[in-house]
């Protein structure tokens, strides 16, 4: 499969701290490739750089959609809007005061009004409004019933239960027709059962379901069983740089992986790196 | 050259009073995380009490000067911290931890009623008082020109700066002060570690009332006329002192005081008076956008 | 007992507070100021204090024990605006009917406030920015109005447009560069903008005439009918036939600012269902997630200005066309400082909360006319009560803007206040 996403020799500095380090990986279209690591390994960081958070200190993010895009050149908004990578945040963000039905439809705001001539004539009930807004609503209730929510499509989204916001932070996402949807942490705080609710809605995600589009997925996770579950390429990272790479069996048991996981081997390592 | 020189002893005198009140903007932005609208009116409120106080002296026949100076300056700080926890107590400890605006307007509320109380109470004129500490001190002469460093400057500056050293020791070598700095690093924290976050919170109060009603103090010997409605602007430029400084920095409050006061003594010497507080609101508004942080101030990454 | 001792510490704090600053009054004397004493003052606001904290502490201690909690009495209020809507705008609507000249000046005051309300409401209530400079729009409209009408010689009607237009250029020349700034650095900078505004119209002599104003600013006119006390060719009363008269005029302007008013009212309710009101509700909530789902939150913010700023600038060339004359003195910060309270009051978002607020504060205000003085003071003290005992305002919470089945109130508690 072709890559989607080509990270190259990414690098973000803060201050004096180093987060992440030259790395390099590719997601690839149709997969689904999960980034792991140890807390403070610079996951979050890799995506607030992929979704325009923060500017890199060095290095590329090229999108192969159309023309191609350059992620580390263009603000926040656009990147949603134009190369369309949405994404999830690891403290859930949605917009708690609106109800479930509101927070999707805020997401398809660029398909409501492609721009404020639009949204302005929509006042004086001109410009076609009506029939967007009623698809709009069309499109919010397939993803409710793919998240099973459409009964309390009416309720504020603060109000819902924490796995049931999870998943409509992901509905809401995907609202916005992406081609990669970076997820951070989609499984944190979810009992065994909600995380194979999970595991299976991300994988009708990639393939796609009835009337939905598929999507390539990029995703942050610390559940390892999610992890082993769905991914079809891992990337581990430690201390802001990669030490592996490869399918979910190749990376369990590669032993730069299971050193930075169990702490093995630290001795051995700081001196090496005190000499280099 | 002469006339410049002048121009920068006026300025740091009127930087040093803006720094004075800067000081409690900057201290309860620190802790609470709101402005506080009603300080500027807390400084008003001392240039009133001291204006009482040193009518009142007078009266009594105390004719030495420092004595008067030194029993007014207690009194109307004491009295204005009293205002100081009042207004804390009133309008904005119901509403901690409440909806954010509600203080916010409380606060505005707070700042019309003392604004209101004093000119219901003391009268809308404008008060005028003779100069307590004449005469001066010819530093340079310039053709015609005198530059003069009058006895009153000097004792603006000396008083800010012991005002600030003691508060500067309290602030960094007592447990209050450390209990303040723990309040502003995390006031939750700070209460689950058994700190009284209700009392902290209220001495900052009354702490940086009294050092506003210093500054009032010294404004009125300064400019010998004050009026109820002073604290609007001189707050307002205050503030703007403690968001050049670096909202949270007390060495940053003295310095944007320093070149609010600079800044607005050379505009008004060199440019146009009746412009002068455009100069200062544009600072702040310039300062906002291009260096938020001030300039002592933290850097504030914002967390996605 | 306890109450009794609370109380007397209050007036013991009391008695701290008045009895320099009430106690002792400095008067101009021969030579300098001398003090007046006047300790009777000072006991009747120490009593006042004393027995206000008792009956305080009491109402507390035997207030009713089934007190509806804050999330009951929102329902109740949303249930009541239901009603409460439409008969307050038969109310505004038939007031001319049966109210004399005095009435009908308030009204016009009321609801010159209610549009500034609605106004900011979309800044502040929708978007979640806070503005504290909004006045500086009404005076844009005003000196706009003013300035296009005495140099063009051009009507009420066609300058209406321009003034709401200039003042949204101005919303947006403003808005652009504080963008970036959050909560209350963005209502200081604002203020200071406002600030600025006031002081330029102040010092501009020969374009604003300074402190002096403009005076003789042309009234509205209905199709050209002039509204003139003396009547004559080409006026209303002429026209129709009827005896000339000075009411016709107010009558006439009562439904001008209550047309304007309603029209903010309406743009407002249709945005908010529209895709720009849900996406200023969503940036009031959640600034990064806006950012995130693709929107332009820098367009976004800028309308929310822009749109609040045109209202404001309407209602400031409507200010101008009544009054004839404007300096300003019309234009200081407490005005800002009032529609903000009037929008915080009314419930931020809540557009019959804003029209209720207005009219309560305005209307009260005039109310405490005859204590001079005592009325700001007054107007001060309520805003600081008001805020402690509803903190949300009096009509909290949120409607959906679109639903599947019906729609459902959500409480304020649910709801974020912005950040911006």
């Amino acid at each position: 499969m072709a890559p989607l996403l080509a990270v190259r020799d990414l690098t973000m500095r803060f201050g004096g701290l180093t987060a992440v380090d030259a790395l390099s990986f590719e997601a690839r279209e149709g997969e689904i490739t999960a980034v792991i690591g140890p807390n403070g390994a610079g996951k979050t960081t890799v995506f607030n750089c992929i979704t325009g958070f923060y500017r890199p200190t060095s290095g590329s993010l090229a999108l192969a959609r159309g023309g191609g895009f350059a992620l580390e050149r263009m603000p926040g908004h656009l990147i949603a809007r134009r190369a369309r990578v949405a994404r999830t945040f690891q403290n859930i963000r949605l917009f708690a005061g609106m109800t479930v039905l509101e927070n999707l439809m805020v997401a398809q705001h660029n398909m409501l009004m492609p721009n404020v001539a639009r949204g302005l004539l929509a006042v004086f009930g001109l410009g076609g409004h009506a029939k967007l807004e009623r698809a709009a609503i069309e499109k919010a209730r397939l993803w409710l019933d793919a998240i099973g929510l459409t009964a309390r499509a009416d309720d504020p989204a603060g109000a819902l239960p924490y796995g049931a916001q999870r998943r409509l932070e992901i509905a809401r996402a995907m609202c916005t027709d992406p081609v990669l949807l970076c997820l951070d942490e989609p499984a944190a705080g979810l009992n065994p059962r909600e995380s194979d609710e999970l595991s299976n809605l991300l994988r009708q995600i990639r393939s796609g379901m009835a009337g939905l589009p598929g999507c390539s997925i990029l995703l942050i996770e610390h559940d390892m069983g999610v992890v082993m579950r769905i991914s079809d390429h891992i990337v581990v990272l430690d201390h802001g740089r990669k030490i592996s790479d490869g399918t979910p069996d190749q990376v369990s048991h590669d032993p730069k992986v299971i050193a930075a996981y169990l702490g093995e081997g630290d001795e051995d390592e700081i001196p090496a790196e005190a000499q280099a | 050259m002469a006339y410049a020189l002048q121009q920068l002893i006026n300025g740091v005198t009127l930087g040093m009073i803006y720094g004075l009140i800067a000081v409690g903007y900057t201290m309860v932005y620190g802790i609470i995380g709101m402005i506080n609208f009603a300080h500027g009116d807390i400084f008003m409120v001392g240039a009133f009490l001291s204006l009482i106080a040193l009518t009142g002296l007078a009266a009594l026949g105390i004719s030495s000067v420092p004595l008067a100076l030194a029993i007014t300056l207690v009194f109307a700080a004491g009295l204005a911290a009293l205002y100081g926890w009042t207004v804390e107590r009133v309008a904005y400890r119901p509403l901690r931890g409440s909806f954010r605006l509600a203080p916010l307007i409380s606060a505005i509320g707070m700042s019309i009623v003392l604004q209101n109380f004093v000119q219901v109470s003391q009268g809308a004129r404008v008060k005028p008082m003779a100069a307590l500490i004449p005469g001066g001190m010819p530093l340079m002469r310039d053709g015609t020109f005198t530059v003069q460093l009058s006895w009153m400057q000097i004792a603006i500056v000396i008083t800010t700066l012991v005002m600030l050293a003691a508060f500067t020791w309290l602030v960094t070598r007592t447990p209050l002060g450390r209990a303040m700095r723990a309040c502003e690093q995390d006031l939750k924290m700070a209460g689950l570690l058994g700190i009284d976050t209700d009392r902290t919170i209220s001495l900052t109060f009354v702490i940086g009332a009294a050092l506003a009603a210093v500054a009032g103090l010294l404004f009125l010997l300064y400019y010998g006329v004050i009026d109820f409605f002073i604290g609007f602007v001189a707050g307002v430029k205050a503030f703007t002192a403690a968001v050049l400084g670096g909202i949270g920095s007390l060495p940053g409050a003295v310095l944007g005081g320093l070149a609010i006061g600079l800044i607005e003594t050379f505009w008004s010497a060199y440019f146009s008076v009746q412009y002068k507080d455009v100069a200062s609101f544009s600072i702040l508004v310039l300062v906002l956008i291009f260096m938020p942080t001030g300039i002592l101030g933290r850097a504030d990454v914002e967390k996605v | 007992m306890k109450p009794l001792r609370d109380a007397g510490l209050s007036a013991l704090v009391a008695l701290g507070l008045f009895g320099v600053m009430i106690g002792l009054k400095t008067d101009a004397g021969p030579h300098s100021l001398v003090l007046r004493a006047r300790p009777w003052a000072v006991a009747a606001a120490v009593a006042a204090v004393f027995f206000g904290r008792l009956a305080m502490l009491y109402w507390r201690q035997w207030r009713p024990a089934g007190t509806p909690s804050p999330r009951h009495v929102a329902a109740t209020l949303s249930r009541i605006g239901r009603y409460a809507a439409p008969l307050l705008l038969a109310f505004a609507i038939t007031l001319p009917l049966y109210a004399g000249r005095y009435w009908l000046d308030l009204g016009v005051l009321v609801l010159t406030y209610v549009m500034l309300g609605w106004g900011l409401n979309i800044v502040v209530g929708l978007a979640g920015l806070l503005d504290l400079g909004y006045v500086a729009f009404y005076a844009v409209g005003a000196y706009s109005y003013a300035l296009l009408a005495q140099t063009f010689d051009l009507g009420f009607w066609t300058c209406l447009p321009l003034a709401g237009l200039l003042a949204a250029l101005w919303g947006v020349m403003l808005g652009f560069p504080v963008l970036r700034l959050r909560g209350d650095y963005l209502a200081i900078v604002t203020l200071a903008f406002g600030e600025i505004i006031r002081i330029v119209l102040l010092n501009w002599v020969s374009l604003t005439g300074g402190p002096n104003g403009l005076s003789g600013i042309p009234r509205p006119t209905l199709f050209g009918l002039k509204f003139n006390g003396g009547g004559g060719p080409g006026s209303f009363a002429d026209f129709f036939g009827l005896e000339p008269s000075i009411s016709q005029r107010v009558v006439y302007l009562y439904f001008v600012i209550l047309g304007l008013a309603l029209l903010t009212n309406w743009v407002s309710l249709r945005l908010r269902r529209l895709p720009l009101g849900r996406a200023w509700e969503a940036l009031r909530e959640d600034e990064v997630a806006c950012r995130s789902l693709g929107i332009n939150v820098t367009v976004t913010k800028l309308t929310a200005f822009a749109i609040g700023a045109a209202f404001g600038g309407f209602a400031g060339a409507f200010f101008a066309t009544r009054q004839a004359f404007i300096s300003p003195e019309s234009f200081t910060f407490i005005e800002s400082a009032v529609v903000l309270a009037i929008v915080v009051l009314g419930g931020l978002g809540s557009q019959l909360g804003t029209a209720l607020a207005a009219l309560v504060m305005i209307g009260g205000a005039e109310v405490f006319r005859d204590l001079q003085e005592y009325r700001m003071l007054i107007f001060g003290l309520a805003l600081v009560v008001v805020m402690v005992v509803r903190p949300r305002g009096l009509v909290s919470g949120r409607t959906p803007s679109v639903a599947l089945g019906g729609r459902r109130h959500i409480g304020a508690d649910m709801m974020s206040e912005g950040h911006g």
